[in-house]
């Protein structure tokens, strides 16, 4: 008998290791090292954060933030301690219990920005940038969220968006390809590339729905088949029609938003920036409108849910779920349009690197809803522009390190704010008229 | 009384499946402002029939007509269309919507592409003003218990404006008191001019609340019934074929050594609540003990608890005299205990299994069946094709698999395990809940056979005429507790229903006397 069944058994009033105490004893470790640590670091240490777009020393600094390192530190480890001690012993009264749980949100809070001060002792970091690339990274794995859900709130597994996403940077880069000396204006051509991009992901997202609605394959089968069909296909196209001496083209050039664009600090970092990265937005806000706010995003979610109740209303589950796949195609289209026609302006084999896995992850992560999903998307961008940024600042120790904490705190915030994610229950199923 | 017009009319309905025929030339009258009865066996094709007229299958002959005139139902959309609508057994609503959004699904309100949740919204509240369902659009269906769903399931019918209502089964799930409130809600609509089928396997509750009855037997019209020269035994010959016996027979109990004991027990449900507080019990080999009290008042939580499939949070029991506090299922069940689970679907039955494994279920590792690497599917059959011969399975294919037999049948499987493992102590979860009069019978008799034999049964059962006419004594539970355990002489109707309702006013005074 295992010590808690003992305690319940005694008929004691036990202490129950619940969620919270859980991560009252995270934070009160944190705390502590934190704590600690501060007391290794030089007290004169000073770490500047800049929020400039330019690099340093250019502009005087507008929005410069001297932080000294140590008492920063001390100060953030005693904050963890204090709300571990408080959330550890679990006050009855109200009002501390909010207080206390008040304080543990404020430490999430502040943890990503007291990493980023650690690791930067002594240096000068550019918050700006930061932001900018964490959401410039975020795109194609934002948008691939967005097509997993569409898909998958419809009740079909779409483990294919990484496939889906590989045609589609192939074919809309060979379309660019072709088309930039044919006299078309660039930008027209661009144009033509993104969409045929787009189309070529609803077109791969039509054989998934062929196989997986129409014939009732396993859905993680068909997705697989068309995740290694893409490797195949899309470095055939590249080998045999790509590769010459001028393989690369030019990228979706920027926008500036106006008005926005003219604001102090983030409007050149955030608001003057390339298309699909805007598109990133537009997806967020439509995806979350239909799902939540429109008949079709309640039939959707219904069908994935309960295929069977949709059905004695009247409503045609297959249909349902054939148009949201290739509407999910479509959207895995454009977030593959990202790599090779915003990012690079070239075609490699595999270049979407596993995104489309990570996409999942995070619609997963951000339990199928769009803002959820795309809060995770950041995430793993912020973790991403973390690893670039403190490999050029150069810190002490391994940068894999420091990248794995936002996910380490992410992970604890979900388990014990949020809860368990459920996925749509009728996701994986094939629906069988009886 | 009759003379009011055929709102729906089926004339000479056939439909065949693969092997079965479900429904042999039926035919069916439901006239405006009454209700139907419609009796008959699990898979008499009672559901069948109703999927036709919903449109949720196509008939291979014959014809149904609405006010009147021949009409195609070719999908749900065409019936809703006609008025009609369907409360089905198992509800057809999404856990995680709200109420609101299952009831406008796939009739939405809407501006443009938009959902309009707060017309849809008004309209539920004017529903559920005007009939007395009692409703809060904005819950959520999963937070919502069986009772209120099914006023959801109606409330959808009603905001399609069904004029033709077909309820399956629809006290199946219902508490005594839940149900009563239905029938007034369904008095409600009758007066409205709704006309309503009513399918059901209580007799009682078929003779009060329905003006024709309509009984099949293997797919065929068994017979018609007028509720006023009806009585319980003459339904239920004319749905069996033959004539059953509703009285339990049974000798008095003779009770032996203790085989249960319940000290003080605790536990939480599933949400981490109390549901358990404090149940003190004795149970004797011999006698049956019944459990009666309105469902959520911690039964479901005290049988798991015993059989080990939930936590104890204070208190033991033992069987046999040797604490079994904290065992798991495993050790419960070498220990001599049968269980048969509230919910079969979920604990009783492997779906995907065939019959034959589902039958070993708590015993597939025991030399009989198995080695130490594989187990002996010569013995498992053997097994198999004794017990479904021995316990009425139907169809006897030890190869189906168990997710495909008929609820009463899925019962028997589960009956015929627990009961042929020579237990010594048998937990019995609403054992015949959504069964039909033949297989209730049967079951009890086998209940009654067990206790002859000295066992020791725990019946815990919603159905407060099957506890009284099975035990030998019964223990009210209400709020987690046991509040008052009456020997079956004591046990009349109004003595346990004002327990289960909490009241012991009447137990002081008798004290003070």
């Amino acid at each position: 008998m295992s010590t808690p069944d003992k305690l319940k058994a005694s008929g004691r009033p036990g202490f129950k290791l619940g969620r919270i105490r859980i991560i009252a004893i995270v934070l009160l470790i944190l705390g502590a090292f934190i704590f600690f640590q501060a007391g290794g670091i030089d007290g004169d240490l000073v770490t500047t954060l800049t929020f400039e777009k330019t690099s340093a020393g250019q502009s005087p600094s507008v929005g410069n933030l001297d932080v000294p390192t140590s008492s920063y530190l001390r100060l953030i480890g005693l904050l963890f301690l204090i709300t571990g001690i408080l959330n550890l012993s679990e006050l009855r009264a109200p009002r501390w219990r909010r207080t206390s749980l008040g304080l543990m949100v404020l430490c999430g809070v502040l943890f990503i920005p007291t990493v980023i001060i650690a690791a930067a002792a002594g240096n000068e970091t550019n918050m700006t940038t930061i932001v900018a690339e964490s959401l410039r990274l975020a795109t194609p794995l934002a948008i691939g969220a967005m097509a997993g859900i569409w898909c998958e709130r419809a009740g079909v597994v779409n483990i294919a968006i990484e496939g889906m996403m590989l045609f589609a940077a192939c074919f809309g880069f060979t379309t660019l390809f072709y088309l930039r000396h044919t006299g078309l204006p660039l930008e027209t051509a661009q144009l033509l590339a993104v969409i045929v991009a787009v189309f070529s992901g609803g077109l791969i997202a039509l054989l998934h729905g062929w196989l997986s609605i129409t014939f009732r394959t396993d859905q993680i089968v068909s997705g697989t088949v068309i995740n290694i069909l893409a490797v195949g296909v899309t470095s055939f196209v590249r080998r045999e029609y790509l590769l010459s001496t001028e393989a690369g083209a030019a990228k979706l050039g920027n926008i500036s938003i106006p008005v926005l664009s003219d604001l102090p600090v983030i409007g050149e970092a955030i608001f003057t920036n390339q298309p699909i990265f805007f598109m990133m937005f537009v997806m967020l806000a439509f995806t979350h409108i239909v799902m939540f706010y429109t008949r079709w995003g309640l039939r959707t979610r219904a069908v994935g849910e309960h295929p069977h109740a949709a059905d004695t209303l009247g409503i045609h589950v297959n249909r349902t779920r054939w148009t949201n796949v290739w509407i999910s195609g479509m959207v895995a289209g454009l977030a593959g349009a990202w790599f090779s026609l915003e990012a690079t302006g070239s075609f490699n084999d595999g270049m979407t690197r596993g995104a489309g896995f990570i996409a999942l992850a995070a619609m997963i992560f951000g339990k199928w809803t769009p803002i959820g999903a795309f809060g995770a998307a950041l995430l793993f961008g912020f973790s991403d522009s973390l690893g670039i940024r403190l490999q050029m600042v150069g810190v002490g120790f391994p940068v894999q390190f420091l990248q794995m904490v936002p996910y380490a705190v992410t992970l604890v915030v979900l388990a014990g704010f949020i809860g368990r994610a459920s996925p749509p229950k009728a996701v994986g199923q094939p629906y069988v008229k009886e | 009384m009759t003379a009011a017009a055929p709102v729906l009319e089926v004339r000479g309905i056939s439909k065949r499946f693969p092997g079965v025929l479900a429904n042999d030339n039926i035919n069916l009258i439901l006239r405006k402002g009454q209700v139907l009865g419609l009796l008959g066996e699990n898979g008499a094709g009672k559901s069948t029939l109703m999927n036709m007229i919903y449109g949720l299958y196509k008939p291979d002959e014959g014809e149904i007509l609405v006010n009147g005139s021949a009409v195609d139902i070719a999908g749900p959309k065409d019936a809703i269309e006609l008025g009609i609508g369907m409360v089905h057994q198992h509800f057809q609503l999404v856990d995680v919507l709200t109420v609101t959004e299952n009831v406008m699904l796939g009739n939405e309100n809407v501006s443009g592409p938009f959902l309009r949740r707060d017309r849809a919204r008004r309209e539920i509240l004017e529903l559920s003003g005007e009939y007395g369902l009692d409703v809060d659009p904005d819950a959520l269906i999963a937070d919502l218990p069986v009772g209120l769903q099914q006023r959801v399931e109606i409330i959808k019918a009603l905001y399609r404006h069904a004029d033709i209502l077909i309820l399956d089964e629809p006290t199946a799930v219902l508490t005594p008191q839940e149900t009563r409130g239905l029938f007034k809600i369904m008095q409600a609509l009758l007066e409205k001019g709704v006309s309503i089928i009513f399918i059901s396997h209580k007799l009682k509750e078929v003779l009060e609340i329905c003006d024709d009855v309509l009984v099949l037997r293997r797919g065929r019209v068994a017979g018609h019934a007028d509720p006023e020269q009806s009585t319980e035994a003459s339904l239920a010959s004319l749905m069996v074929g033959r004539d059953v016996i509703l009285e339990v027979e049974k000798a008095a109990a003779t009770p032996g050594d203790e085989i249960l004991n319940i000290v003080n027990l605790h536990a939480r449900d599933d949400r981490g609540l109390p549901a358990v507080e404090g149940v003190n019990l004795g149970l004797q080999r011999g006698e049956i003990l019944g459990i009666a009290g309105v469902q959520g008042n911690g039964q479901t939580e005290l049988v798991e608890a015993l059989t080990g499939m939930r936590p104890v949070d204070d208190g033991r029991f033992y069987i046999k005299g040797q604490d079994m506090t904290g065992s798991p299922p495993r050790r419960v069940t070498e220990k001599g205990v049968g269980h048969v689970p509230e919910d079969r679907q979920r604990d009783g039955l492997v779906a995907g299994f065939t019959v034959m494994h589902n039958l070993v279920l708590c015993s597939y590792y025991r030399s009989e069946f198995s080695n130490i690497i594989v187990v002996d599917d010569r013995a498992i059959a053997d097994n198999a094709h004794q017990l479904v011969e021995q316990y009425d399975v139907r169809p006897p294919i030890i190869n189906n698999p168990a997710g495909g037999l008929s609820g009463g049948n899925q019962q028997k499987v589960i009956v015929a395990r627990e009961f042929s493992r020579g237990v010594d102590l048998l937990i019995a979860s609403q054992p015949t809940r959504g069964l039909d009069v033949g297989s209730i019978e049967f079951i009890h008799k086998q209940i009654i056979r067990m206790r002859d034999a000295g066992a020791g049964i725990l019946l815990v059962s919603s159905e407060l005429d099957e506890v009284l006419s099975l035990s030998d004594r019964v223990a009210v539970m209400f709020e987690g507790q046991i509040i008052d355990i009456l020997p079956i002489e004591a046990a009349d109707k109004d003595t346990v229903g004002l327990r289960m309702a909490g009241v012991r006013d009447d137990l002081q005074a008798e004290g003070a006397r």
